[in-house]
């Protein structure tokens, strides 16, 4: 795995907002999660607990509503019923100071095709209020290798470099938790070992990694615990090891 | 100070995204000039009746020219998902309305500018006047407030382009109404009778800005 910076590049001060409670709360904390657009049921009844310093792999097949998860995890969508709470914030009454908190990969990129990647990342140090910017986009800029292209426009970079832009507009601002969704999508073998020594980094400093993959052995490498999600349905959940990687693979084939 | 760096932000964002691209000021640009050279061309008119059709012609080259712009600047914000990232920002959902309408009001604006110079030099009024401009102010913020509103609503159907004039026009009618018939009545010289629809203007403007702003957060989430 490549060598990445260390704890006081990776995360050089504490982010405002957080009080202790909070930072000592569980990381994530959904209770009866059920999610429905229209009559489809994209989740139900799901409940799961992350605790700060660990990572934990959500898996299951295309439909299973892995993304549904993390999008009412990052408060992108509202649950139908359900607790949500983050760091000891509830959400929707605190939902702004929970997003000060959590760092979301999803399926897009999140960027600016006309924008070039500083620009793209100093827009959301200046929305996140980040006080040292210009350090600290050169920091995650450095931490994905994409330190000798700021100028270049988001439209000219590989799908691999944008997502590498994506990861790094994610943990731009510090959160105690990232929300991966599918984060090793298009990105080659040195991409992915960077985003493993990030997911590494965030886990030693404390922080929480949710992450989503359709990579069985990538998510058992990096995760802790693995959660088995299907229709909607929460159906089990172990610790992650490199023997349940030709069980996850049998069962995603099974219920494919 | 924190929400007012935000707007700057967002501001500022949309601005750079614009010098980039040019894909909404000249567009809209393009299509108010257009509009108010055929409708000088279309009536030969004199006097009252200049007046009149004159400030209908200026209000369909603002009003359609404001919908092309916030529809395309809702179509830029959705690519690549930027509008869910910047969402998913600890911004205030109404600081967010806020500079997302600072972004519409300015590019409305800069067309606006060329569009009454283009105005005052092909119908011969006097539509540089302050209380003209004043009224067209009003207006504009009005419609850019709905239009704001609406943009980002209609931009998450699936029938978007269709969406947001269907869900503007109707509710901006008062705004239309008022700013069209304050503007003739300026441009015949009848000002002793503008007061009633300017402050009908102003209250409008009032009730949508405060109603927008309390509705944003709502009308983005899924």
């Amino acid at each position: 795995m490549m060598a990445v910076a260390g704890p006081d590049v990776a995360r050089t001060e504490t982010p405002p907002g957080p009080t202790a409670a909070a930072l000592a709360a569980p990381a994530v904390e959904a209770t009866g999660l059920t999610k429905r657009y229209g009559n489809r049921l994209a989740l139900h009844d799901v409940s799961l607990r992350v605790d700060p310093s660990e990572c934990v792999g959500i898996f299951g097949p295309n439909g299973a509503g892995k993304s549904t998860l993390l999008r009412v995890l990052s408060t992108l969508a509202r649950p139908t019923a359900g607790r949500v709470r983050c760091c000891g914030l509830e959400m929707p009454a605190q939902a702004s100071e929970m997003r000060r908190l959590v760092g979301v990969v999803g399926h897009q990129t999140y960027l600016y095709d006309d924008l070039t990647v500083w620009e793209n990342l100093d827009f959301y140090a200046r929305l996140y209020g980040l006080r040292d910017a210009g350090d600290r986009i050169r920091q995650v800029l450095d931490l994905l290798g994409l330190g000798d292209r700021t100028e270049e426009r988001v439209r000219a970079l590989s799908r691999g470099l944008q997502q590498r832009l994506a990861i790094a507009r994610a943990i731009l601002h510090r959160p105690r938790v990232l929300l991966l969704d599918e984060p090793d999508t298009g990105l080659d073998r040195e991409g992915r070992d960077r985003l493993a020594s990030i997911i590494g980094e965030q886990v030693r400093l404390g922080g929480a990694v949710v992450l989503t993959t359709h990579a069985v052995e990538f998510g058992c490498q990096v995760a802790s615990r693995v959660l088995f999600l299907d229709r909607g349905r929460l159906l089990w959940e172990r610790p992650a090891s490199g023997d349940l990687v030709d069980e996850l693979e049998r069962q995603l084939r099974r219920r494919a | 100070m924190t929400a007012a760096r935000q707007i700057y932000a967002i501001v500022r964002k949309d601005l750079l995204l614009e010098l980039r691209a040019r894909e909404q000021v000249t567009g809209m640009a393009v299509f108010a000039l257009l509009t108010l050279v055929t409708f000088n061309f279309a009536f030969d008119l004199t006097g009252a009746d200049r007046a009149a059709s004159g400030s209908g012609a200026l209000w369909v080259a603002i009003i359609f020219a404001g919908l092309l712009g916030m529809g395309r600047a809702a179509a830029i914000d959705r690519q690549q998902g930027a509008w869910e990232g910047v969402l998913l920002s600890p911004v205030d959902r109404g600081t967010i309305f806020l500079g997302k309408l600072a972004s519409a009001l300015l590019f409305i604006g800069i067309v606006e500018a060329l569009a009454l110079a283009v105005f005052a030099a092909l119908f011969s009024l006097p539509v540089l006047h302050p209380m003209v401009l004043l009224v067209v102010c009003l207006g504009t913020v009005g419609f850019g407030t709905l239009g704001t509103l609406f943009s980002v609503m209609a931009a998450t159907t699936r029938a978007r382009e269709v969406m947001l004039p269907v869900l503007l026009f109707p509710l901006s009618l008062p705004i239309v109404i008022s700013a069209v018939r304050a503007t003739t009545l300026l441009l015949t010289d009848r000002q002793a009778e503008v007061g009633p629809w300017i402050s009908l203007l102003l209250g409008f403007d009032v009730l949508f800005l405060g109603i927008s702003y309390v509705v944003f957060g709502h009308a983005v989430e899924e």
